[in-house]
């Protein structure tokens, strides 16, 4: 039932809160608004929003290679905090038409102004104005450089959310660490897994997972049938060279990855498709998300962004979270930070609620991987103001080594593995430490002494190299390892800093000293460990010169030893669901003491209201059972049965198996409730577990011992259990009652059924309780100690105790008892003594030759009550006041041959007559 | 057998119980204990969690230095790789290999044999008609079982603490996923780790208890405990249940570990013991419940 219910919660419809209206969109773009580009579009409205109730807009931008439908997850989020987001899949990609112009503001960012002009015409979007909507941007990546450069572009927009984008994309493909030349070194993974990626227009739908999508981590291109035929951009029709690349984006991309050197065309053309040109025009509120797992737009790219719009007075907040394009969506607890930082800063700039969001800069660092969801975990830090990549105070740690040689292999193979560019999220935890392969004799290390104390570095740490190269020219890749005691190597998100040197000299003594800035990171280098700088030569992400030749490398300035700068930014850590859960959690203890100080005062307070009232007329009489009942759904164990146990009396229970004996004594010993009737036990009622029941020893239904006890440790374990001072059990008596001897001290488990059984009479009787019930007492005793037995429990009765004996050896009752209840089928059919039971006229049996003769001298007679034939040759007779030797004589005087003559069992007789012959059980009613 | 019975009526009193009697001096935790600590069973338990650390000094003492590299549980696995480096992380990993499954039979055969054994035994009747009212004997049995599991965790890791320390050096605690920890740090974490595993296992326990109240066979109550905990962590594997997965008993079974980063992430360990203690109390209150109305016939 509770799999059922749990079906049915998974699969009850649940109102979204939104509804999506699909449409295609036409925009005129291009640079003279002359072509006709038709958008595939979605627009998520919230519930309620209408032309009486209008609701502020936001454009949702994808990631490179993506379409409107990866970031659908994110929409609807966001159309749940009642915004209308409008998804579209850019130009060239998807089921739109058109090319990829790369962001160009003649073409996509153009797009987007139409969009705007869309949303503007709809009556249920909140204006600004006529033809003005109040709008958002947001979107990561490709997505996020479109925010930039639309908001540049288009004064309509209101407030911009630009993750994990670039500045400048040129900076971006061509990385370039050291503070020499623009000349960078091409990206080539990165560049490849983008530009295949726009061969085909981009993947269609799909998952569209938060930032993953939003970043074009470039995976393999969508399914082909994605792509619409209306453009003329079908698979069929692409251009083998360039796909849905536009023509120039297309050959300018060919000529730079051929020749692995940014021209001046291409970087003015990468320079127009990157928001550092426009920044100045950027008026709209910006909050700029970086990740740190990016070795594609890497910190430095948000920092260019952040520092370009604050120099217009425009409110610009960042912050930094441990994923990107190589790390994904990062933890859980930063994919909230983002969600809940991006909701604050729209439900300002936009909606208006709220406080102006603090120009707080927040970051997280890795602290460790998710003991439960195998993820990672990260800790939020906060700092009042952004400090930037070096940090608000720095700290020196020298590293130290002489020159090293190192070569350069011939076109770059092999070479070192930092980073798997395009493998996405999910794969971030290997990028905490890296992936890192450093090849022998391809890179030189430079290493710290141990860290006196731990250094948390936040921002871009830097260290000086010089370099020697035979041609003048080297490319580089400068590495920061945290090495721990042990030796083992991390490199922080395996990122590195390339570098592109020029003009060196062939020996090193006369190279000057080039400044490096290291990728920026978040991480603590614990005290005790080093930190290492390695000089590469080669990485399989980046090209690298051709040429094999032999490079010196070494750290710092010729006079001295390399020093490492770390930049610090200490962080208050952001308090997270943490404290919640804690005080739920103590709720739920406090909660847990309430409710079980409630259930024990509601047990008490029923515990007193139950009858505890003593029958005064039977408080003398040890047990009194009226009407007892009993059943088991519909069978019926014991119908109704009556009697009474006074003191001094030993009661035998008579019946056949299964007439309701042991589910009686079940019910005097408080095991199981009784179905109706009344018990008083010296007048006071009986319930399970009452006191009274203290004043009972019992044996029901065999022996129960603990096996791996003794003898005598059960019987002390036993009288422990009762609580009772030691002193009254009668310990001794017990024990000589049990006669086992020696044998007492041998483990329970050892012992024969009748030792069992005399220990478990031993038991009931400690303490010598004043009524003792005893179910099938002689069970398993040989004839010596059921004599001993019956002589025992007749004088424990001789002393105002009681005894209730079941039995089903009638002998033994008859010798045993002085009284007897017969039980058959549930009831009573007999009580009283034994001798009135039995009656006043013993039979006997005998065994003739001549059955009609005896008959008839039986007849004749005198003073024989009556006889009866059972068998061909046997006669049962009740002789009266006839003896037995009168009897046999007058039989033998007329002729009758006598086998055999045997007086009859008396109770047996009584017994057969009152339950028949019948040995079927109440069970078979 | 010849015995003469001393006569006299033994007084009584006024709510009809024999002189001496209290229900609340019943079977108390002593007698409780004691009747348990006889017990092979709890001898052999107990023997084991101290043997343990024995078996794995050994084992590491001739095991050589090849190992097939960091398979299954990434970089947790270095917990292995360093357990010969102190006291603490080989007291870390007896913890960290009895915690999926020794202790989990350990605690649910403390727990499951309480009521089912003493049914089999037929030493339940007895007890009852002593009278030890019903929720006194669950209470008393529930306690002196959770107190034998304590016993067995402090054991293991006593043992191993002792063992790796004589052999292997008080050093500081390394995880493979944070800094090293200094000793003193490192033994609070290490006993907070112990104590987490504790409180998980109130799940096994209460489950145990319940089954051994709702059967007559120990190892009936034994095994479905931890069957039903098996399935459990089986389920937790499939990521496709999604948020489902929060409310398995097992879910957070393994939080512990978010006590060796550094700083110790508590949030799972605090949803953790919320599972664990919202089990137990559903399960001891269904048992309980189920034994104070039960028709005792064992």
């Amino acid at each position: 039932m509770l799999l059922a219910g749990l079906a049915a919660w998974a699969v009850w419809p649940e109102d979204p809160g939104y509804r999506t209206v699909d449409e295609r969109v036409s925009v005129r773009t291009g640079p003279l608004g002359d072509q006709d580009v038709s958008l595939d579009t979605r627009l998520y409205l919230p519930d309620g929003a209408s032309a009486g109730n209008k609701v502020p807009a936001l454009l949702l931008a994808h990631g490179f290679g993506g379409t409107k439908e990866s970031v659908a997850l994110d929409a609807q989020d966001l159309a749940g905090l009642g915004y209308a987001v409008l998804t579209w899949t850019a130009q060239g990609f998807g089921a739109s038409t058109g090319q990829i112009h790369l962001n160009s503001p003649d073409y996509e960012v153009r797009d987007a102004q139409r969009l705007l002009d869309h949303l503007a015409k709809r009556d249920d979007i909140q204006l600004d104005a006529s033809g003005d909507p109040r709008v958002g941007v947001l979107g990561g990546s490709y997505g996020g450089a479109l925010s930039l450069l639309l908001a540049a572009q288009d004064k309509r927009v209101d407030a911009i959310v630009p993750m994990i984008t670039w500045n400048d994309l040129g900076k971006s493909l061509f990385a370039q660490s050291a503070a020499t030349t623009d000349d960078g070194v091409f990206k080539q993974a990165w560049a490849g897994v983008f530009f295949s990626s726009g061969m085909s227009g981009g993947r269609g739908g799909g998952g569209g997972l938060d930032l993953e999508s939003l970043g074009a981590n470039g995976e393999a291109p969508g399914e082909g049938g994605e792509a619409p035929g209306a453009g003329g951009a079908g698979p069929a029709n692409l251009n083998p060279q360039c796909g849905r690349w536009a023509a120039d984006i297309c050959q300018t991309y060919l000529r730079v990855a051929a020749a692995g050197r940014l021209d001046a065309d291409s970087r003015q053309q990468l320079a127009a498709r990157s928001p550092g040109s426009v920044l100045n025009q950027i008026k709209a509120p910006t909050l700029l998300i970086q990740g740190l797992a990016d070795s594609l737009f890497p910190l430095t790219e948000a920092d260019a962004n952040a520092r370009g719009i604050a120099a217009n007075g425009t409110p610009v907040r960042v912050a930094w979270f441990s994923g990107g394009h190589d790390g994904g969506d990062g933890p859980q607890s930063d994919a909230d930070r983002l969600k809940f930082l991006t909701a604050q800063w729209f439900d300002h700039y936009l909606k208006g609620n709220g406080e102006a969001p603090a120009a707080s800069f927040t970051y997280s660092r890795i602290t460790g991987l998710d003991a439960v969801d195998r993820g990672t975990m990260a800790t939020g830090y906060q700092i009042t103001d952004y400090p930037g990549l070096t940090g608000q105070s720095a700290v020196q740690v020298p590293v130290s080594g002489g020159p090293r040689t190192v070569a350069n292999p011939p076109n770059g193979t092999p070479a070192a593995l930092s980073s798997l560019p395009g493998t996405g999220s999910g794969a971030l935890s290997s990028f905490v430490n890296g992936v890192v392969s450093d090849l022998p004799g391809q890179h030189a290390r430079f290493e710290s002494a141990p860290l006196a104390q731990a250094v948390s570095v936040v921002g871009t740490p830097s260290v000086q190299i010089r370099a020697a190269s035979p041609t003048g020219e080297a490319v580089l890749y400068v590495k920061l390892y945290d090495v721990d005691p042990n030796g083992s190597a991390a490199l922080s998100m395996g990122l590195i800093a390339p570098v592109r040197l020029t003009g060196l000299p062939t020996a090193i003594d006369q190279a000057r000293p080039v400044q490096v800035t290291l990728p920026g990171i978040v991480r603590e280098f614990e005290a005790g460990h080093r930190l290492r700088i390695t000089i590469a030569t080669a990485d399989q992400s980046y090209l690298g010169l051709a040429a094999p030749v032999d490079y010196t490398v070494a750290v710092g300035p010729a006079d001295g030893g390399g020093l490492v700068t770390l930049p610090t930014a200490p962080g208050t850590p952001i308090a997270t669901a943490d404290a919640l859960w804690l005080y739920v959690l103590l709720g739920l203890v406090a909660l847990l003491a309430v409710g079980l100080a409630i259930v024990i005062v509601v047990a008490r307070r029923r515990h007193r209201r139950v009858d505890h009232s003593v029958s005064a007329a039977h408080a003398d009489t040890p047990l009194w059972v009226r009407g007892l009942r009993k059943t088991y759904g519909d069978f019926v164990a014991v119908d109704s049965i009556d009697f009474t146990v006074e003191r001094g009396q030993v009661v035998g229970l008579l019946g056949p198996n299964g007439a309701g004996k042991t589910t009686s004594l079940r019910v005097l010993m408080g095991l199981t409730q009784a179905t109706a009737g009344e018990v008083l036990i010296f007048g006071h009622r009986l319930a399970p577990g009452a006191p009274v029941l203290s004043r009972i020893g019992a044996l029901v239904e065999g022996p129960g011992f603990l096996p791996h006890l003794s003898g005598e440790q059960n019987l002390a374990a036993y009288w422990r259990a009762t609580g009772r001072p030691w002193e009254e059990a009668r310990f001794d008596d017990a024990l000589a009652i049990a006669g086992l001897g020696d044998a007492v001290k041998r483990k329970v488990k050892n012992y024969s059924h009748g030792m069992k059984q005399r220990l478990a009479v031993a038991q009931a009787m400690l303490g010598l309780p004043e009524l003792l019930v005893l179910d099938e007492p002689t069970d398993g005793l040989d004839p010596p100690q059921i004599a001993e037995m019956r002589r025992v429990l007749q004088r424990y009765a001789s002393d105002g105790r009681a005894v209730l004996v079941s039995s089903h050896l009638l002998a033994e009752v008859e010798q045993t008892c002085t009284h007897a209840v017969v039980v058959h089928k549930g009831r009573v059919v007999a009580s009283g003594r034994v001798d009135e039971i039995v009656g006043d006229s013993p039979t006997t049996l005998l065994d003739v030759t001549d059955i009609d003769l005896a008959s008839k001298t039986l007849d004749r007679l005198d003073g024989v009550t009556g006889y009866a034939v059972d068998g061909e040759r046997t006669l049962v007779v009740d002789l009266g006041d006839v003896s037995r030797t009168d009897a046999v004589s007058a039989l033998v005087r007329a002729g009758v041959g006598i086998d055999r003559v045997t007086p009859r069992r008396r109770l047996e007789d009584a017994f057969l007559a009152l339950v028949g012959d019948s040995t079927a059980g109440s069970g078979d009613r | 057998m010849s015995v003469e019975l001393k006569t006299g009526r033994a007084a009584a009193q006024a709510d009809g119980a024999a002189e001496g009697y209290r229900a609340g001096r019943t079977l108390t935790y002593a007698t409780e204990f004691a009747r348990q600590w006889r017990r092979k069973r709890t001898q052999l338990a107990l023997g084991f969690m101290v043997v343990l650390p024995v078996i794995l000094l050994i084992a590491f003492e001739l095991g050589g230095s090849d190992d097939d590299g960091r398979s299954g549980r990434g970089q947790f696995s270095q917990l292995s790789d360093a357990a010969i480096s102190g006291g603490l992380n080989f007291a870390m990993f007896a913890l960290f290999v009895s915690a999926s499954f020794l202790l989990v039979v350990v605690v649910a055969l403390f727990h499951g044999d309480t009521v089912a054994a003493e049914a089999s035994w037929g030493s339940l009747r007895y007890l009852l008609a002593v009278p030890v009212p019903r929720a006194r004997l669950l209470g008393v049995k529930l306690a002196v079982a959770l107190s034998y599991s304590a016993l067995a965790v402090l054991a293991l890791l006593g043992t191993a603490l002792l063992l790796g320390t004589v052999r292997y050096g008080w050093h500081p605690l390394q995880s493979g996923i944070a800094a090293e920890i200094p000793p003193g740090e490192g033994l609070l974490r290490l006993l907070a780790t112990a104590g987490f595993l504790g409180i998980n296992m109130l799940v096994v326990a209460g489950l145990a208890f319940l089954l051994s109240v709702l059967t007559d066979a120990p190892l009936g109550a034994v095994g479905g405990a931890v069957l039903l905990y098996i399935v459990s962590s089986i389920l937790d594997q499939i990521t496709a249940l999604g948020e489902l997965r929060n409310f398995l008993p097992t879910h957070f079974a393994q939080a512990y570990l978010g006590l060796l980063t550094t700083p110790m992430q508590f949030d799972d360990i605090i949803k953790g013991t919320i599972s664990a203690v919202c089990y137990f109390t559903a399960f001891c209150a269904l048992a309980f419940y189920r034994f104070s109305r039960k028709d005792v016939v064992s």
